[in-house]
């Protein structure tokens, strides 16, 4: 019996639990009436429901994720003993092909004897098991079933039961949040630990070569790949700058002209108009930036005689700016909205003019705010991947000149783990200790502007 | 005395006009900001508009194919030589034309798709064998963009990727009437292909709603019983903080973080299956909960606590009083977030990068566990191709990717438009 199988077995007599739970508590509210039944009918349904199906489901589950690991020792136990003394990658070999053996997808004539004995133990073990897991499965859903129905009694709590396992359940899918940080943490942590005992600490940090090139001869040119992310993290300040550079005045600018002159039919009209450029997918702007901005500037650059790369840093921040206009300009009309009119009155009391009033009261008022939108724009800009991804260069160049072709952290991943891969060479794990530095990076960004946005908040409300 | 206060006054009028101009000027400022933003979402729109309403038509060509039973094997129609029968069609539009290099690139104006179409329509219809068949086929894609005019005459002929010799040959076509533009159904009823003429976005299309059929089965009741335990059960604890602040953090890290998350867990720890639109699905429902999460909590947020204590004040049970009041009316809220966040997954690229999901996919995927590209992937891959026909196509692409998320966004306005309820 295949697991889906089994599982949907298990959840039609969960059902039919519910309903003979439900029928058991109306006959017996109808026969005891001297006693009432603590709770309504349909809660000793579910409750019935409930003890069927959870513990069923926790075997399936283990049987699930713990049989293929203690199978494939068993068997290659077996294999180790006929072939002697084996190297873990002839191990990992092995099992590769023992598993290959078992789907089915190696259809060549001459396998090793040994390896196909392997898989056939694997094959009739699994079967086995299933059927082992099956029969066990469906006992114990029909077991803890007739354990609930039997304790049907006037006096059994069962809402307050059934109560609690939902709010088991809600308390689980709200720690999901911390799972996922503890994923990311655990699973870039992992692989850049790897990196590093390859690749020394200081090397990454501060070396100012970047090329992950691994030789697969040790004779081959350009053998020996360097891994120091400076110049990848100054490609990445470079366009970052860039797109904050056009980000920040007009996304400011924005801001003060929506709260501060704009009626509130205009406000109506373009709030939601500049929010479309929030909206507009990433790979969108990717190709806008690649195919329209970035030959545009390379034109009127030769125009000046200026040599520009088609894949210059100046297009791809040019258009991660516009995208992050909205996100600079919303963070900041909250903020300046949030400045208390007494303040404007009492500037406009002592004859400031509208203009004057922004400058000198509500934009030193507002400061922290706003600095907490530009860092969590800086940190939107710093993690962009799509844009840099295809309008951005690959080359690592150390420069700032915005002209030139620049490379990111973002688009050394991508290019880095785009494909087939083997988890063994620097040269993936490098993508993630990237991938960490990024987190660290944009984490500590996110916290500080947070931070900041928080306590400014405290100071008006 | 009075000779200072003078002065003072006189300062303030001198200095009016300029602080009048300064004002003017910065307001001006502000106003220019919002303007040139707005120029520039018309000018992305516009050029894709510009670049991809095109791929909408589809060049094609008229040939006469001659369905000879000595070609067309009754027996064995499937491996039959049907390329040569067009070949044959196309060559006797031009009896003119001599040699073998000639023959090559005349035949070469068809697309390789004609073959394949005369194919399925024999085997459909075998009674057509030994007619004369008047079949309309897609044109190569140079001959298309020649068509549309985005290969302009003018340009020398080594600069061009299609040479004088074929541009009289389709001048002839065109003036026989031989060829036409039509609609491009091929373009929504294919998958990926390798040939312009021949691609189409009903894979990706695909791929992205069984990715995000994923999603939403799985962050939209995860995310309402995540918002639901904070809002109305959570102790003021280090847990709930821990929880709170991780959803804020997470709702602002870089979303190729969780590719890479994807990758080391889903591909290498549980070993899915790669380029799958289950993995593809669970990495977006990773990215989307704290979204979906922080806009439940909102909608529950926005209840009035009056329609809690009357619920409590009757005697409902706190769980009662959740399930049958306020989940209900705080719904329309959440589907609206939930809708906000399927937008965004929609439009999500770099997270499926890592997963494998940008493989070369030509079959529509017909499951959760078939290989899979999504729409923002087929956009990046065709970006990517030289061809200058997928140039139009990328951008017709991007058109309907944003018809679809106006659309999904447009219901999420609707929705919250009619059933949000100002207490």
């Amino acid at each position: 019996m295949s697991p889906s199988m089994l599982v949907t077995v298990v959840l039609a007599l969960s059902t039919l639990a519910f309903w003979q739970g439900k029928r058991r508590a109306f006959a017996l509210s109808r026969q005891a009436s001297t006693t009432r039944m603590h709770s309504r009918p349909g809660y000793y349904g579910m409750l019935t429901a409930l003890w069927c199906a959870v513990p069923a489901l926790v075997i399936v589950v283990a049987w699930q994720s713990a049989s293929d690991p203690i199978l494939t020792r068993i068997v290659m136990d077996g294999v180790r003993e006929a072939k002697g003394a084996l190297s873990p990658d002839q191990l990992n070999l092995m099992i590769n092909d023992v598993r290959n053996l078992v789907s089915g997808s190696i259809y060549s004539q001459n396998v090793d004897p040994v390896l196909q004995l392997a898989a056939k133990r694997y094959q009739s073990m699994m079967h086995i098991g299933n059927m082992a897991m099956a029969v066990l499965a469906l006992s114990t859903a029909l077991g803890t079933a007739y354990y609930a129905y039997s304790r049907i009694k006037p006096t059994l709590r069962a809402r307050n039961h059934v109560e609690m396992a939902v709010e088991i359940l809600l308390t689980l899918c709200s720690t999901i949040a911390i799972f996922i940080t503890v994923g990311i943490v655990l699973s870039v942590l992992f692989e850049s630990i790897r990196f590093f005992q390859q690749v020394p600490l200081t090397d990454f940090l501060f070396g100012l070569k970047w090329s992950p090139q691994m030789a697969i001869r040790a004779d081959q040119a350009g053998s020996s790949g360097s891994f120091g992310a400076i110049p990848v993290l100054t490609g990445t300040f470079l366009i970052s700058g860039i797109a904050m550079a056009i980000a920040v005045p007009f996304g400011l600018m924005s801001a003060i002209y929506l709260s501060e002159y704009a009626g509130p039919k205009f406000r109506a009209t373009v709030k939601p108009l500049l929010e479309i450029l929030a909206g507009v997918p990433t790979v969108v702007y990717g190709f806008f930036a690649a195919l329209v901005v970035a030959p545009l500037i390379r034109d009127i650059g030769l125009s000046f005689g200026l040599s520009v790369s088609s894949e210059s840093a100046l297009a791809a921040g040019l258009v991660m700016g516009i995208m992050i206009i909205p996100f600079v300009s919303s963070l900041s009309d909250d903020v300046i909205n949030a400045v208390p009119q007494s303040l404007r009155d009492g500037s406009y009391g002592l004859g400031a003019t509208k203009s004057e009033t922004i400058k000198l009261v509500i934009l030193p008022a507002a400061l922290p705010g706003i600095v907490g939108s530009i860092l969590l724009a800086v940190s939107r800009a710093i993690g962009e991947t799509m844009i840099v991804v295809m309008a951005a260069g690959l080359a690592a160049n150390m420069t700032v000149n915005p002209l030139q072709a620049v490379t990111t952290v973002t688009v050394q991943i991508v290019t880095l783990l785009v494909g087939d891969q083997e988890f063994d060479s620097p040269k993936t794990l490098a993508a993630f200790a990237l991938g960490l530095l990024l987190f660290i990076v944009t984490l500590v960004l996110n916290v500080i502007a947070l931070y900041v946005v928080r306590k400014y908040r405290e100071e008006y409300e | 005395m009075s000779a200072t206060q003078q002065s003072t006054m006189d300062r303030v009028h001198k200095g009016l006009a300029a602080r009048y101009r300064k004002e003017k000027r910065f307001r001006l400022f502000g106003l220019s900001a919002i303007i040139m933003s707005l120029a520039f979402l018309v000018l992305l729109l516009g050029s894709i508009g510009a670049k991809g309403y095109t791929a909408f038509l589809q060049t094609e060509i008229l040939l006469d194919i001659h369905l000879d039973a000595e070609t067309l094997d009754v027996e064995n129609l499937a491996t039959a030589n049907y390329g040569s029968l067009v070949k044959r069609a196309m060559l006797d539009n031009f009896p003119q034309v001599k040699g073998r290099r000639d023959k090559r690139e005349l035949s070469k104006l068809v697309s390789t798709g004609a073959s394949f179409q005369l194919q399925k329509l024999v085997m459909s219809q075998p009674e057509l064998i030994g007619t004369v068949l008047s079949l309309w086929v897609p044109a190569d894609d140079e001959v298309d963009m020649f068509v549309k005019g985005h290969i302009s005459r003018e340009l020398p002929e080594s600069s061009r990727r299609i040479n004088d010799k074929e541009i009289e040959w389709i001048d002839q076509l065109q003036a026989a009437g031989r060829i036409k533009k039509s609609f491009n159904a091929t373009f929504f009823e294919a998958g990926d292909s390798r040939e312009p003429e021949l691609a189409g976005i009903r894979g990706a299309t695909m791929g992205s709603f069984y990715t995000l059929l994923v999603t939403l089965l799985l962050s939209f009741p995860i995310g309402v019983a995540a918002a639901v335990y904070l809002e109305e059960f959570a102790p003021q604890n280090r847990l709930t903080d821990l929880i709170e602040v991780n959803i804020n953090n997470l709702a602002a890290i870089p979303s190729i973080v969780f590719g890479l998350l994807g990758l080391a867990v889903f591909l290498n720890f549980m070993s899915l299956a790669r380029s799958s639109s289950l993995v593809g699905g669970l990495v977006l429902t990773l990215m989307t909960l704290p979204t979906i999460i922080i806009a439940a909590r909102a909608s529950l947020k926005s209840v009035p606590p009056s329609i809690r204590e009357a619920a409590l004040g009757v005697g409902a049970s706190k769980m009662q009083t959740i399930s049958h009041h306020i989940l209900p009316l705080a719904l329309p809220g959440m589907l609206t977030g939930a809708i906000i966040g399927m937008a965004r997954a929609l439009g999500e690229t770099a997270p499926l990068l890592m997963i494998g999901m940008v493989a070369f996919i030509v079959d529509v995927p017909s499951g959760f566990s078939d290989p899979a590209t999504v729409l923002p992937v087929q956009i990046y891959l065709w970006a990517d191709s030289p061809e200058r026909a997928f140039v139009e196509r990328t951008s017709a692409a991007i058109m309907v990717l944003l018809f679809l998320l106006l659309t999904m966004n447009a219901t999420a306005v609707i929705l919250r438009n009619k059933f949000e309820r100002r207490w």
